[in-house]
């Protein structure tokens, strides 16, 4: 179809895992859809909740934020502040009446790329069921 | 009044303080104004009423950043002002040694946006307090207002009218007002739909001048460089574009996430008397619930986006 709705998400890969993990999705050739929009950072507690506010209010459909697991930091303890930040930009974005939803947090470890490929195409389905982000039609028009 | 200069005159010399900051009166009705004083003879400049609106912390960072970190200086401290310079030393703005808090006992403050709503645009000439009630008189009106009309939201509903943490303590400590539950018009505002809650928050953000009068009056907003004013990247545009204005407050909220002590000083400052608290309130709740911090009540407990616990919940993520 020509009019399909495909979402557009950014994410935020934290290099020592997650980037790893996208980096075996496409080593081992394991299909996912073409959504993402992946951006390296050092670690997923670098991603300043800037960041997310301001791709999502200027037209991303999604963003997800993706580290390595609990306890597997290459620095030791980032992601543990990366849970408790996020925690409060998820509930910003219910407060203000958005849907929550379209903020992601996900640990994926380096080794996990079929993981990698599964979390992007489930979410992608998610996203396209939710349709574009209203913010873009609430905001900028 | 007397009390409070002739003891601080006294702390002044005892302490060998280099600066105190205080409140002085204002050259307007129902104002008063920070006062920085130099030396113990200046102390009978100083007041302290239900006028003491502003976050006196705020000036404890300028005046940090203008002479260093050796100065030994006083403040005068409501609770909230007590609570900001706690979260200020746990956050290695300045040393424990160089602050002398005095705590007042605090029985509510006006807040300055909400006179101006009752006003209208006239002006007041001058006022008479009658225990709860305040008359303001002005070129030919005269208005009778309850107290609690022109207190502060944050006020209305404070848990720690005196300074928890203090090094001197002026007068006796008073109750909290108590006239709203602390969480009441959250918990409310969170039982709307969310399209009404967008919609609220679309109509309040659209007004917003951003004059960052909100972030200049925050005691906790000490950034060199406030990301709203950096060039390389630039983060926000400068024009009135809506997206631009929800990033800041969004933004602004989350960087004042745990450590806000809710002094409604941003409310006060608003030129347009946006509802500013709302946000930062249930988030203020949310780390309450999820974390157990409060801010500013003690020296020792590690600020809540500073520390973790293995075991934070993580019902979210996926």
């Amino acid at each position: 179809m020509k009019d399909e709705f495909k979402p557009r998400i950014i994410g935020f890969l934290c290099n020592w895992c997650s980037y790893a993990g996208a980096d075996l999705a496409g080593t081992s050739r394991l299909q996912y859809p073409p959504s993402l929009l992946p951006i390296r950072v050092m670690c997923s507690s670098r991603v300043d909740p800037l960041f997310v506010i301001s791709a999502f209010l200027r037209g991303a459909d999604a963003v997800l934020i993706a580290g390595c697991h609990p306890g597997d930091c290459h620095y030791q303890e980032g992601n543990y502040y990366a849970r408790r930040r996020f925690a409060c930009v998820r509930k910003v974005f219910e407060t203000l009446g958005m849907e929550s939803d379209r903020l992601r947090l996900s640990w994926i470890s380096a080794s996990e790329g079929p993981r990698f490929a599964n979390v992007i195409t489930e979410y992608t389905e998610k996203i396209k069921k939710m349709g574009p982000n209203p913010a873009k039609k609430n905001i900028f028009l | 009044m007397k009390e409070l200069v002739e003891k601080i005159r006294k702390i002044f010399s005892d302490e060998k303080l280099e600066l105190l900051i205080g409140y002085t009166k204002g050259t307007l009705p129902l104002r008063s104004t920070p006062g920085l004083i130099e030396s113990a003879d200046e102390a009978d400049k100083l007041i302290f009423d239900f006028t003491c609106c502003n976050n006196l912390a705020k000036y404890l960072v300028d005046e940090k950043k203008r002479s260093g970190n050796t100065h030994r200086i006083g403040i005068i401290a409501k609770g909230c002002d007590a609570r900001a310079v706690v979260q200020l030393v746990m956050e290695g703005q300045f040393e424990r040694e160089n602050v002398v808090i005095i705590g007042v006992p605090c029985k509510g403050v006006i807040d300055p946006s909400k006179l101006r709503k009752k006003l209208n645009g006239k002006e007041i000439i001058k006022f008479k307090v009658n225990r709860d009630k305040i008359t303001l008189f002005g070129k030919n009106f005269e208005l009778e207002l309850n107290k609690n009309e022109l207190f502060s939201d944050s006020c209305l509903s404070c848990r720690y009218p005196n300074a928890v943490q203090y090094d001197y303590f002026i007068g006796e400590p008073s109750e909290p007002l108590g006239v709203r539950d602390e969480y009441a018009s959250v918990d409310e505002f969170e039982q709307k739909l969310p399209e009404k809650r967008w919609t609220y928050f679309e109509k309040e953000y659209s007004r917003c001048i951003r004059c960052y009068a909100c972030r200049n009056a925050c005691p906790m907003c000490y950034c060199e460089e406030c990301f709203v004013d950096r060039s390389t990247p630039q983060w926000i545009g400068k024009g009135n574009d809506l997206s631009d204005t929800i990033i800041f407050h969004i933004v602004r909220v989350l960087h004042t996430a745990g450590r806000c002590v809710d002094c409604g000083a941003c409310a006060a400052a608003c030129p347009l008397n946006i509802d500013i608290r709302m946000l930062g309130k249930r988030i203020e709740k949310e780390v309450i619930e999820r974390f157990g911090f409060t801010p500013g009540l003690d020296f020792e407990t590690e600020p809540a986006m500073a520390t973790f616990k293995e075991n934070d919940k993580e019902e979210f993520i996926m």
